[in-house]
């Protein structure tokens, strides 16, 4: 019996990485949940766009790359994501002006709405692939681990080794400053309580005087920014491919609604509730109950719920289940 | 009684003169006219079905009218949205859906002068006076307050815009008498400072008791209109309207 390698087994393989993988689904369901509230619809071009606001993030990056331009030990993608960022709040308003608009103007009925966004995620997609293409790429640089295995056995002298690489410390810490702004800026402002305002009871807010235009470019500005961050950290931790950027609309989703539409704190926690239920339930957690249990009881198989091919099997059953049983989430929120 | 017998006086604050419309189809109002007095309290009773709700409405500009005018203080609005008449100092507490439920009640009155550039701090200071109940929970999301306290936050969120009329829908639907007495206690006081106040009422005998002035509707025209005490005394009008 060895808890200590257990909980540094753990920690190394299921709840430093499902912490990051959290976090980028934090951000990007904080965008659906937002135009959720806002907007009053499922905005289901999200994952698209935020394969195009990175698309962006990654072009600057290549660009200062090739300059000689970088930020030392953390990576250059940070440099650019004001670019990709501002370039993606444009390309938001831009569609919104064009498509969105004239749907709120006539007042169409939500799932209209969704069509149209259904169209504008397949343009977006179309406009991802022009710029990058469709295969996988990789722009990450700088410092790759804080603490890597090998120094993390030297120092210990445990069995298990523990890394924690600088993308994954990066997400974390990137998307808690997003999120502590976030609710400053919710809370705290006039701007982000119009906003909050607006979302609360449509018709009293025009009786107030706020201007719904407004509420609209800050809601896609805010928006906007998170996906980028999201996309941009993702592909750090991970690697950025369109197609995969596009199915994380499923956990952006399930997250969303996991935490109640509309309840950006419950989108958080929606979040992590997601991408933990994903690492815990595709695991081999043969290693962990290896050093758990007594000599001679160690597991023959892998201890392993599901492969992770089905990861998204994971969240679409949490989804089912959250719809079913509590279909205004953990934070009661508007039904979908 | 005459049907006028009180004609709206020149000076009035606001005043609906001959309206005339409905919601794009039928008429619903027919040359109906409503109006209010500096600081006084206009009540619009009647049956329902009356168009009590929406002579109001159409006073406050949410619907359009065929015919007639409505003037504040001497001033033709007829042709301004409710937002732009927000900002002439009308206010409007809707029946349903008059707060925004996940903000704290201080928020809701903050929402409430969106349209202020000037520090509105002493006028929350005085909701909070006129209601007492709002400074202890001005910290509570306004959604978890009671139905009269609700109330509350909505009539103090229309009165931070410092408006010059005051419009109620129906302000004491489904609360308890006790909190209705206590409501309309409030109105009255909303009144001395000078605020003039119309309001549509379903508790005709009470809320004719705090009237300078009521509006008894049928079928979208005026049948009487007098002083809230002349309504109740008359015989025909309790016989028909206030059940004996």
């Amino acid at each position: 019996m060895d808890p200590l390698n257990a909980i540094v087994a753990l920690t190394n393989f299921v709840l430093i990485p499902a912490l990051a993988y959290g976090s980028q689904i934090a951000l990007g369901a904080l965008g659906i949940t937002l135009i959720y509230g806002i907007l009053r619809f499922a905005h289901f071009a999200h994952g698209d766009i935020m394969a195009l606001g990175t698309a962006v993030v990654i072009l600057v990056t290549w660009g200062f790359q090739a300059q000689g331009i970088g930020l030392g030990p953390l990576p250059t993608a940070l440099l650019a994501l004001p670019f990709g960022i501002a370039a993606t709040i444009l390309y938001l308003l831009a569609v919104d002006r064009t498509v969105y608009r004239f749907y709120r103007k006539v007042k169409a009925k939500p799932m209209i709405f969704v069509m149209a966004a259904l169209g504008v995620m397949f343009v977006t997609n179309g406009i991802t692939r022009l710029v990058m293409g469709p295969s996988e790429q990789r722009f990450a640089d700088g410092e790759r681990f804080i603490i890597s295995v090998r120094e993390f056995r030297d120092w210990t002298g445990l069995a298990e080794g523990l890394a924690l690489r600088s993308a994954q410390a990066l997400t974390i810490v990137v998307a808690l400053i997003a999120m502590v702004l976030l609710f400053w800026f919710l809370n705290r402002t006039r701007a982000g309580k119009s906003m909050r305002a607006y979302s609360d009871n449509e018709d009293l807010a025009l009786l107030s005087g706020i201007n719904p235009e407004r509420v609209v470019v800050i809601t896609w500005a805010i928006t906007g920014t998170l996906i980028v961050l999201a996309g941009t950290l993702y592909g750090l931790d991970k690697s950025y491919r369109p197609f995969t950027y596009f199915q994380l609309l499923l956990p952006f989703f399930a997250a969303a609604i996991v935490g109640g539409l509309g309840n950006p704190m419950g989108a958080i926690i929606g979040g992590y509730v997601v991408a933990f239920a994903e690492m815990g339930i595709t695991y081999a957690w043969r290693r962990v109950f290896t050093h758990l249990l007594p000599e001679g009881w160690e597991p023959t198989g892998l201890m392993q719920i599901l492969p992770v091919d089905y990861k998204f099997a994971v969240t679409f059953g949490i989804l089912v289940i959250v719809l079913i049983f509590r279909p205004t989430g953990i934070f009661k929120g508007r039904t979908l | 009684m005459s049907e006028h017998a009180l004609a709206p006086s020149a000076d009035a604050v606001l005043i609906g003169e001959a309206m005339t419309g409905g919601y794009g189809g039928a008429d619903i109002l027919h040359s109906c006219t409503i109006a209010v007095e500096k600081g006084e309290i206009a009540v619009i009773v009647g049956p329902n079905g009356a168009g009590k709700s929406t002579a109001m409405k159409a006073v406050f500009g949410m619907l359009k009218l065929r015919e007639g005018q409505v003037r504040l203080n001497g001033e033709d609005i007829t042709g301004l949205s409710p937002q732009a008449r927000v900002r002439k100092g009308m206010a409007f507490v809707p029946q349903n859906a008059n707060i925004f439920p996940s903000m704290t009640v201080e928020e809701n009155l903050e929402m409430g002068a969106f349209i202020r550039e000037d520090d509105f701090s002493g006028t929350m200071k005085q909701v909070f006076e006129l209601f007492p109940i709002l400074r202890d929970k001005r910290r509570q999301a306004a959604g978890e307050l009671s139905g009269g306290q609700r109330q509350q936050v909505a009539v103090g969120r229309a009165l931070m815009t410092k408006p010059t009329v005051l419009m109620l829908d129906e302000p004491t639907a489904g609360v308890s008498p006790i909190v209705m007495d206590e409501l309309f206690d409030r109105i009255i006081e909303v009144a001395r400072t000078g605020i003039s106040i119309l309001m549509v009422e379903q508790n005709a005998r009470q809320a004719l008791a705090i009237a300078d002035k009521g509006y008894v509707l049928v079928q979208g025209r005026n049948r009487y209109t007098d002083t809230g005490e002349a309504l109740l005394a008359d015989p025909e009008v309790r016989k028909s309207f206030l059940g004996g």
